[in-house]
């Protein structure tokens, strides 16, 4: 299958790990991605607060340039992928918002139906591609490695999305398959504070401190992510946790491509484990040894 | 009546009158939003929130105070500032009121009325993250918090730079932002919404003493629930 690709602002540099890890688990899963050319950057939760028609209408851009593509669009980060998604969501129940968009993109010469189509990469992976051909690729087993699945929120609410608001379930059924044990992780979809971080520090190292916590002492070796923002306030402020609540995190945090990366036989530098900032620990270093020596 | 409806209990005052028109078009705009009307005041929203802790009003008492008409209490309160938009609210209430889409709302009212409030630094964040985006059509985030911090505190800066020189080992940094090529059409179609916007902006506020209540959402049609009469 073929699917539109939009990366998002943040994969482009601050979180290469996961923009490189979903290309190349794709390209072995003989998936096309054809990045959308020019794409704009969504907006994210921040413009919706300010300006409705406004945000909505440059998260529309991107969603006619997918619709010209004649594709479903892919979007791996969390907060892309819930404001594509409500994007439609407002065009296709208000109406008069529909118009308003239409106005505007037609002064940049686009327009979009509200059709496309907007996926997040697990969605793609377990419910198009789907476990059978993923397992036939397998190089490595997991041999164990304790997993922590940490979905977010973005990805399973608001909406009816691909898995289950409170419980969500295919990172743990990928994995498990692949050989990894799932520990038990009740905060899988509890927030991890997002934009907080900048604005209201203390809560946002607060909540990342029960998130690493509950990892931690369930014996998880690596916490795997499925957004951005979330892995960047896991992995970035372990220190400042650390130092603030007098903790010893040192947790590697992973996403779930990355890991899928590690299951496909990789080599390490095309899926950006070196980009983590965190030592990958001796378990999951011997798991990419096998492969690349 | 004008006059003493400061004083007269129910009664709302000018600046309410105006603030509700503002929220009550906003939350037009959110679909199914006019189930606001269906809170039962069960408190699920405030028990799921992660950050309902650290907040002055809680989400239960925000639709409580909107209902008592005092939105000029909800626009002071940092409550609406720190919600991190986790959905966690919406998709347990019981009512399927849409909590967070409300909260914006509610942010999008002070943003349109300027209102001060008690967490300056989240519109400070928002203005430079949009001011970032029509210039370049992309987020570059070095520039955004470069910024930030320099309006909101230089001194943090160096709490960052331990952090910047790790991204900067990774090759996680981008030095110089990239504008996209379509930006001239792109700023075209951001002035159309803009002008779109406030086309739609209501004319001045004629302002009549009411009581407080649903006014505004009083039309509006609720989707009917399963087994109930007409």
């Amino acid at each position: 299958m073929k699917y539109a690709y939009y990366p998002g602002c943040s994969l482009e540099k601050t979180q290469r790990g996961y923009d490189e890890s979903v290309r190349e688990v794709f390209k072995t899963l003989d998936q096309e991605l054809i990045e959308i050319d020019d794409w704009n950057c969504c907006g994210a939760t921040v413009y919706m607060s300010v300006k409705e028609t406004v945000s909505l209408a440059v998260s529309s851009r991107n969603l006619a340039l997918a619709e010209k593509m004649g594709l479903d669009i892919m979007a791996p980060c969390s907060s892309c992928f819930t404001v594509l998604s409500k994007t439609n969501r407002v065009l296709n129940e208000i109406p008069e918002m529909h118009q308003d968009v239409n106005e505007a993109l037609a002064d940049g010469g686009l327009s979009y139906s509200g059709k496309t189509n907007v996926r997040h990469p697990l969605d793609i992976l377990m419910n198009d591609v789907g476990i059978d051909a993923i397992l036939k690729k397998q190089k490595q087993n997991l041999n164990g490695l304790k997993i922590a699945p940490y979905y977010g929120c973005q990805i399973v609410r608001p909406d009816k999305t691909f898995d289950d608001h409170e419980n969500p379930v295919l990172m743990d059924r990928l994995f498990r398959k692949c050989g990894g044990e799932m520990v038990y992780f009740p905060m899988k979809v509890r927030c991890c504070g997002g934009m907080l971080m900048t604005t209201f520090e203390e809560t946002a190292l607060k909540l990342n401190k029960e998130l690493l916590a509950c990892a931690q002492d369930n014996g998880a070796d690596v916490i795997v992510t499925t957004c951005p923002l979330c892995h960047f306030n896991l992995e970035a402020y372990q220190d400042k946790i650390n130092k603030k609540f007098n903790t010893h995190f040192n947790t590697p945090i992973l996403y779930f491509t990355q890991l899928l990366g590690i299951v496909f036989g990789l080599p390490p530098k095309t899926i950006g484990l070196d980009s983590s900032f965190i030592p990958l620990g001796q378990k999951i270093s011997s798991l990419t040894e096998t492969h690349y020596a | 009546m004008a006059e003493l409806s400061n004083y007269l209990p129910g009664v709302m005052s000018k600046t309410e009158t105006e603030l509700r028109e503002i929220f009550l078009d906003q939350v037009n705009a959110v679909p199914a939003g006019e189930r606001i009307k269906r809170c039962i005041q069960c408190g699920t929203c405030t028990g799921s929130c992660p950050v309902s802790y650290a907040m002055d009003i809680s989400p239960r008492e925000l639709i409580a105070l909107f209902r008592a008409g005092e939105m000029e209490r909800i626009m002071k309160s940092r409550t609406i500032w720190i919600c991190a938009s986790c959905y966690a609210c919406t998709t347990r209430c019981p009512s399927g009121i849409k909590i967070t889409d409300t909260i914006y709302a509610l942010k999008r009212t002070a943003m349109e009325k300027h209102l001060e409030t008690t967490a300056p630094q989240v519109q400070t964040l928002a203005s430079l993250f949009i001011d970032n985006l029509m210039r370049y059509g992309r987020l570059h985030e070095g520039t955004l918090i470069r910024r930030y911090y320099t309006k909101t505190g230089v001194w943090k800066f160096l709490d960052l730079i331990p952090l910047g020189m790790k991204m900067w080992k990774t090759k996680r940094i981008a030095i110089l932002p990239k504008k996209i090529k379509a930006h001239a059409s792109l700023s075209r179609i951001i002035k159309k919404a803009q002008d779109i916007e406030i086309r739609h902006m209501k004319e001045k506020l004629e302002y009549a003493p009411e009581f407080v209540g649903y006014r505004g959402l009083g039309d509006m049609k609720l989707e009917q629930r399963k087994g109930e009469q007409s």
